[in-house]
């Protein structure tokens, strides 16, 4: 009763029976194919004692007629109907193939991303120049400044990071105190652990740590944040009320993550100092009053300035990046996506370069 | 299986529905029998849309039981679940529509996923509910973005009935589209209806989506389902909310051609 049958009259009629539909022919749609293939497409057909004929059923039954209606054909006005719908729309090709692979095609995508990485350049570039007429715009009317926004963000993105830079930093300075110290009692330098440890963290380790967390934590937040609003069109009405999406929402998260990056690099550098200084002790049974107090000495003071600056213009990049790359979000989810992974890859790999150009240019400044 | 067939299509027994403190359904009933169109009206926040998610699965309800083709909703192996749940197809109210895919691909996705249907049948297919909802073939190659707000839901309709539902679940199947295109959708659902004898169940706000697409309107107030009938015993009803849903200029005008004595001189 249930499901599709097939049977012969006498005569030479083929007689359907049963259901004749995706649900009821599904789990034995091949066994099914194989009785139709058994049998000659023309001839006579009897559809009348079929319960259900669905546009499925009706699509098997057509192909295996060769896509023409067979001698004869007893079915009642809706299978009729059924049938011709699908003879009509369902021929194999109604739908264009879509473009196939094409040789050349690596070149176009070289040639694709060339154009492209121009484009993300002008398009930062435009960010910037906007965000430096709202700057301007601000300097004029101090009473616009989105001071809510900013700390708001300054909250998200340095006050709820601090934990988990605490935990990371604390566990970077254990780590690298203990490799250290190995070495050093092999030479019996066991006071140099300061020096390494202070100029390591404090210069290299500390900014690009923070830098690379906070890209990870709240680059792709930025992100996503405004590529959903980007995909509900909230910036489209911010701008249709006559207030500037940037100066709103990307001016607030440059100007909140410049603020709160130098504060974090002190953070994470302080609680991986104090790792460092407790895995001396543990290791090596180096006293702490005596790290603490030879720190200045082994650290000259230039090198905090070159860590708070790099917190600034690492915050400000990773901020830029991420608010770019979510102005850029097309309304689908792949291109959410897509725009969120690049933004953290981007920035990490900015933060590390922009690093290395820092360590270049600093290289006569702060070390003993 | 004839037992199957007489059960009626849903049945929803004394469903509770709570959200904190805030009770939307108490002890509420509903029988829907095969063939039938029926809209869900209410006031906002009687838990119309709420219902619809109880009906495909998507919330429980405190208590009550949701009966889809004669059986229980969450009964039966895995499989038999998931059998159930490609009886029926739902058209969201947004449309719902993956954006990632093609509009053929979106359709093309839970035949594909049948794992039954060949490559080129699946075409011939995706071709023929494209027809049915008035689109070209051509347009499968669009993605869910470049497309009008109805066309989505022409979209969603097919997609929504790719499986060959015997039940079709509407949420607002014409808001946010103009008059015009209202009309056009409604007749189509019409012509579905006609044609491959669907059972309906829509949640709608619209008038004259109501008053030319249902067969039986099942009014929500009071956290139950106040009145199940016919257009024109729905009217005939004396309750503060059907003088305001129907009484209005708005329901004066779409069922002028039903009570001439409601009718402005």
């Amino acid at each position: 009763m249930m499901d599709a049958r097939i049977s012969r009259a006498g005569g030479g009629v083929i007689c359907l029976h049963g259901q004749w539909t995706l649900a009821a022919i599904g789990a034995h749609a091949q066994e099914l194919r194989r009785e139709l293939q058994a049998l000659p497409p023309g001839g006579e057909w009897d559809l009348r004692d079929v319960a259900r004929l669905d546009s499925f059923g009706a699509l098997l039954l057509w192909q295996h007629w060769g896509r023409r209606w067979p001698q004869q054909c007893q079915c009642s006005d809706v299978q009729r109907a059924t049938l011709e719908a699908v003879a009509q729309h369902a021929r194999g090709d109604a739908i264009p193939a879509p473009r196939r692979a094409h040789v050349l095609d690596p070149v176009v995508h070289l040639g694709e991303a060339t154009l492209g990485a121009g484009e993300h350049a002008r398009d930062l570039v435009v960010l910037i120049g906007q965000l430096a007429l709202n700057l301007l715009h601000l300097l004029r009317t101090p009473a616009e400044w989105p001071l809510k926004e900013i700390s708001a963000n300054v909250f998200k993105a340095g006050v709820r990071a601090m934990p988990v830079s605490a935990l990371v930093g604390f566990l970077i300075g254990v780590v690298l105190s203990y490799l250290s110290a190995l070495q050093l009692q092999m030479f019996g330098a066991d006071a140099f652990i300061v020096n390494i440890l202070g100029l390591g963290i404090i210069r290299e380790l500390g900014p690009v740590l923070i830098a690379v967390l906070v890209a990870g934590r709240s680059g792709s937040a930025m992100t996503a944040q405004l590529g959903v609003m980007r995909v509900t069109e909230e910036i489209d009405a911010l701008t249709a009320m006559g207030i500037s999406p940037t100066l709103r929402l990307v001016l607030p998260k440059v100007v909140a993550l410049a603020l709160v990056m130098p504060l974090l690099v002190v953070w994470t550098c302080a609680i991986a100092l104090l790792g460092g200084m407790v895995a001396a002790w543990v290791q090596m049974d180096f006293s702490m009053v005596f790290f603490l107090q030879s720190l200045p000495d082994a650290v000259p003071g230039a090198n905090v300035w070159i860590a708070l600056s790099k917190g600034v213009a690492f915050g400000t990049l990773i901020a830029l990046i991420a608010c770019h790359f979510g102005l850029r979000v097309k309304p689908n989810t792949e291109s959410l996506a897509a725009n969120t992974t690049a933004s953290v890859v981007t920035s990490i790999s900015m933060v590390i370069l922009v690093d290395a150009i820092f360590a270049i240019t600093t290289r006569s400044i702060g070390l003993p | 299986m004839m037992n199957a067939a007489a059960a009626p299509i849903l049945a929803l027994r004394r469903i509770v529905t709570r959200f904190g403190d805030n009770v939307v359904h108490d002890g509420l009933n509903l029988c829907v029998e095969r063939g039938e169109v029926v809209s869900l009206v209410g006031g906002s926040g009687t838990g119309k849309t709420t219902l619809l998610r109880h009906i495909i699965g998507l919330t429980r309800p405190a208590a009550g039981e949701v009966e889809l083709f004669g059986e229980p909703l969450f009964s039966g192996s895995l499989a038999a679940q998931r059998a159930r749940r490609r009886r029926f197809g739902v058209l969201f109210q947004q449309g719902a529509l993956f954006s990632a895919f093609t509009v053929g691909e979106n359709i093309a996705f839970a035949l594909r996923e049948t794992r039954r249907v060949r490559d080129t049948e699946v075409q011939d297919l995706v071709a023929l509910k494209l027809h049915m909802v008035g689109l070209t073939p051509e347009q499968a190659h669009l993605m869910p973005a470049e497309l009008s707000g109805g066309m989505i839901k022409r979209v969603a309709l097919a997609r929504a009935l790719a499986l060959e539902p015997e039940l079709l679940l509407l949420d607002e199947p014409t808001a946010g589209l103009d008059p015009a295109r209202s009309a056009e959708f409604v007749a189509l659902i019409q012509q579905l209806h006609r044609a491959l004898g669907l059972t309906v169940i829509l949640v709608t706000h619209d008038l004259d989506t109501l008053a030319a697409l249902s067969s039986k309107i099942a009014v929500l107030a009071e956290r139950k389902v106040i009145s199940y009938a016919g257009l024109q015993e729905t009217l005939q009803l004396d309750h503060p909310f059907i003088h305001h849903f129907f009484g209005g200029e708005a329901g004066r005008r779409a069922f002028a051609h039903l009570n001439p004595e409601t009718e402005p001189a």
